[in-house]
């Protein structure tokens, strides 16, 4: 028996693609296909595992938190700080005009409607990370009686929005919502 | 290296000549499995498992590497952490069995490897190295599977370190001490996982290293063939690629097809229950065996059960660690100036018997240490020592060998004035 | 020399190894093959429930229904003895139960915590991310009440014995008075006080007493009869979820990737013969 397609590759090339071709580039490509698919549990088995996922939400009892204290939770991993304001306080984050600020936000925009005492940020600075100081009992509040991160300077206000320093942004806060006396985070 | 026909290769593009200038990169690849690499034109299916074991180290350390980001080392955690990685991970459950499954589909590929490698002597003149690099793959790979098996710190994991480890307390003298030395301990612990784990993400690149002087060596006289002429001219051979790359993809298709099979449909058939028992010192499962690769070593180990002179457990530890070191001496066992055992008729048979041998071994290994499997395991023991030391060489001095071709060319085609690649010489009709 | 090294060491082996199976044989010979033992001679292979699980086989789903009322059987049953510590509250979702149904099931549950006030243990209901809690505070207090015989966690149990599914519906339906015959040839093996006869369990005495003992002794929100063989293997299909909650998924991908290959198999089988079509590999 004799191999016949015995076309020289020149030819080939300008009769088009033959069948062969056709067929050889559709395995490779299809091959191609299937390795592309495999990286997906390569990439994603990265991302946070279900137990992580799960845990993304936190429950408070704020009952006992009285004006000017704090608590300090924890969130995703993350310091969270909720802070009962005094009236000064209040009143202290209101005289700002918030058009001035860096990062322009009222502080009725940044507690919720009903609560505007409960004020619920991250404790993450928005500059690099750090934890900033202010939530407990004798900490340096910063210049502007809110938080103080002492790892590069940035000062926040009452309302924990930037004032001061290098960070960009005023401190996140996070989804949340409060019934009764239980504050859910996430 | 290489043959003087063998296509060079040629830059096409700027990126392609800069790269060919300062890192010749693309051109070692093009010689080593491209179209720079003249490969006898004859061989069968049996010359695929190279390029499958290959794809195997790589598929482990891929999926090692991905369970490492999740696995802890430490033997409070250790077995929940698989666990974690089971449950939670996202396609944890899918890495983790692609990772043991992918060891066994390992083994299997390396001993398909090997036995081509009995049949048609591929351990002979010119390509002894090859050979020995290969082994001491074989070796690297047994190492690191056994202390892979250790990690997930079930009930065979524990008890297999200790069994294992228990070996070396057969030396005379310094066992004892040597094997709390491995250990780190008195029993397996702390210290003997995180070093097994240590050891086990290491090895691997060292046998990534050893596959790229295996390859190397290769690379010197070529690729064997099934008739075992050496190749004597350009009609001999066809490029590596597109022909052998073609001819892998292929392969590699049926394998991952029964591989996924494995992985998918029965992902714990090749493992032990047992395992999924969280490690306890103070109880052995009633039956322990090792994975089914070691089966038909344990098979030789558990053989010697009679003190002659020594001990039998120091015989045992001997005959298991000789069982793999004879296969260093093959070259110089086998001296038939014949390569392929297809004209070799004596050899062929004693190759087939030693099979089944095999075969016999593996079935041994799993099997309950009790009458009548002792026995039968001592006869095949018996066997597999006779076949590779006494009859091998003597085959090889009094056996008449079938009348070789006198080339490739001749044994494919009948003809060696035929032997022309078609595509190359002839016009369009 | 190398060969007559060889040849002499293969020798050595041979020798060694056959003078051990001489005197095997001469053992089997004078002494027969090892004894009769009990568990040998009445141990049962495990088998499942008529008609198989749902889960089994090459197109497995899971009865939610039936998950659902193992569940049941766990938890008013088994996990007064028994641990299912890898197994979290929130995976109840699986089965079916809504977000809210979850929590609410959870938080009937007890859970061990630490006062945040005092630093002392105490306990409060579970929420979704907790794991089912341990009847037992450990080892220790486990052996204490249950006669030195640890009850295993039941979160792997289907994996970790041969035929999982299958070996717990057949112990759980497999307690008998152990035979005549048994008691005759064996008496050894009959069980003692706090042990009891299942030929199922793997030296045939288990430490377990019957658990599921009358019909109806769960009763099923579905109206589902709660019989002795009912309950075991609803109980055997909730464990096999629990030690594989990925089971269904696997096979299904399973097929969908077996498919792709086959597809770029067959492809790479015709480029393969393209390939080779165009050099000559065969005698005229």
């Amino acid at each position: 028996m004799a191999t016949t397609t015995d076309t020289a590759d020149t030819v080939v090339a300008e009769d088009g693609v033959r069948r062969r071709d056709f067929i050889e580039i559709a395995a490779v490509s299809a091959a191609g296909v299937g390795g592309l698919f495999t990286v997906i549990p390569l990439v994603s088995q990265m991302a946070p595992s279900k137990d992580v996922l799960a845990e993304s939400t936190t429950e408070l009892d704020i009952s006992a938190l009285e004006p000017g204290q704090s608590i300090k939770a924890v969130f995703r991993k993350q310091p969270v700080f909720i802070r009962n304001l005094t009236q000064r306080e209040i009143d202290e984050a209101n005289a700002v005009d918030a058009a001035t600020l860096r990062d322009a936000q009222t502080l009725a925009e940044r507690t919720l409607e009903g609560h505007e005492n409960i004020l619920v940020v991250m404790g993450v600075c928005t500059h690099l990370g750090c934890v900033p100081l202010g939530a407990a009992e004798g900490e340096n509040k910063g210049e502007f009686g809110g938080y103080f991160c002492p790892c590069h300077g940035s000062h926040y206000d009452t309302a924990a929005r930037i004032r001061k320093g290098p960070a960009p942004t005023n401190l996140e806060v996070p989804e949340y919502s409060i019934t009764d006396t239980t504050l859910v985070i996430g | 290296m290489s043959f003087p026909w063998a296509k060079q290769y040629e830059p096409t593009n700027p990126v392609a000549k800069f790269f060919d200038e300062k890192l010749p990169l693309p051109r070692l690849v093009y010689n080593a499995v491209g179209a720079g690499y003249p490969v006898p034109r004859n061989l069968s299916y049996m010359w695929n498992f190279g390029v499958l074991a290959g794809f195997c180290l790589v598929l482990q350390i891929v999926t090692g590497v991905v369970l490492a980001m999740h696995y802890a080392a430490n033997d409070a955690v250790a077995f929940n952490s698989v666990e974690h990685i089971m449950r939670d991970v996202n396609w944890g459950w899918a890495m983790r069995y692609a990772h043991a499954n992918g060891a066994s589909a390992f083994f299997v590929v390396i001993y398909l490897h090997i036995f081509r490698g009995f049949f048609y002597s591929s351990y002979k003149a010119p390509r002894e190295m090859i050979w020995l690099i290969g082994v001491v793959i074989f070796l690297l790979m047994m190492a690191t599977a056994f202390m892979g098996y250790v990690l997930p710190w079930g009930q065979m994991s524990f008890w297999g370190a200790k069994v294992i480890t228990g070996l070396f307390g057969a030396i005379p003298l310094v066992g004892e001490s040597l094997q709390v030395w491995l250990l780190g301990g008195y029993a397996p612990d702390n210290a003997a996982l995180n070093r097994f784990f240590s050891l086990h993400f290491l090895l691997p690149f060292v046998i990534a290293g050893c596959v790229i002087l295996h390859i190397w060596a290769l690379h010197i006289p070529g690729s064997s063939n099934p008739t075992g002429v050496e190749v004597k001219s350009e009609s001999d051979t066809v490029p590596f690629h597109p022909y052998y790359t073609a001819k892998d993809g292929f392969g590699l298709g049926v394998f991952l097809l029964i591989y996924c099979a494995f992985v998918f449909f029965m992902p714990n058939a090749l493992g032990h229950p047992d395992n999924y028992i969280p490690a306890n010192p103070l109880s052995t499962p009633a039956h322990i065996v090792p994975e089914w690769y070691f089966w038909p070593f344990y098979a030789i180990l558990r053989a010697f059960t009679f003190d002659f002179i020594l001990p039998a457990k120091l015989w045992g530890v001997l005959a298991m660690f000789a069982a793999i070191l004879v296969w260093f001496f093959l070259p110089w066992l086998d001296k038939s100036p014949v390569r392929s055992g297809s004209y070799r008729p004596l050899f062929r048979i004693f190759f087939w018997v030693l099979v089944v041998d095999m075969l016999i071994l593996f079935w041994l290994g799993g099997a309950a240490a009790e009458e009548p499997y002792v026995m039968f395991s001592q006869l095949a023991t018996a066997y597999y020592f006779l076949h590779f030391l006494v009859i091998l060489p003597i085959i090889s001095s009094i056996e008449k060998p079938k009348p070789l071709p006198f080339s490739i060319t001749e044994a494919v085609l009948g003809s060696d004035e035929k032997s022309v690649l078609k595509n190359k010489s002839e016009p369009t009709a | 020399m190398i060969r007559l090294v060889g040849i002499l060491v293969g020798i050595g082996f041979t020798f060694v190894v056959l003078l051990a199976f001489v005197t095997g044989a001469y053992t089997a010979a004078t002494e027969g093959l090892g004894e009769e033992t009990a568990e040998k001679a009445f141990h049962l292979e495990a088998h499942g429930p008529a008609g198989g699980f749902a889960h089994d086989g090459l197109t497995p789903e899971w009865d939610l229904a039936q998950l659902q009322r193992g569940y049941q059987v766990y938890k008013e049953v088994c996990s007064a003895c028994h641990s299912l510590e890898f197994v979290a509250f929130r995976n109840l979702e699986d089965l079916g139960y809504s977000e809210d149904e979850v929590k609410a099931e959870a938080a009937a549950w007890v859970v061990p915590d630490i006062n945040p006030d005092t630093g002392e243990n105490s306990t409060r209901p579970g929420t979704p991310t907790d794991y089912f809690p341990s009847p037992y505070a450990n080892d220790v207090a486990a052996a204490a009440a249950n006669n030195n015989a640890i009850p295993p966690d039941l979160s792997l149990i289907t994996k970790a014995r041969h035929h999982g599914p299958e070996y717990v519906y057949s112990l759980l339906t497999g307690y008998q008075e152990p035979s005549a015959e048994l008691a005759a040839r064996f008496p050894d093996s009959v069980p003692g006080p706090g042990l009891y006869h299942n030929p199922y369990f793997a030296n045939l005495n288990l430490a377990m007493a019957p658990p599921l003992t009358t019909d109806g002794q769960v009763t099923y929100a579905d109206g589902t009869e709660a019989t002795v063989s009912q309950m075991s293997q609803d109980v055997a299909a909730f464990l096999t979820w629990a030690a594989e909650p990925s089971l269904v998924d696997r096979v299904k991908l399973g097929w969908i990737v077996m498919g792709f290959l086959l597809f770029v198999t067959v492809l790479a089988w015709l480029a393969k013969k393209s390939v080779w079509s165009t050099l000559k590999t065969r005698k005229d």
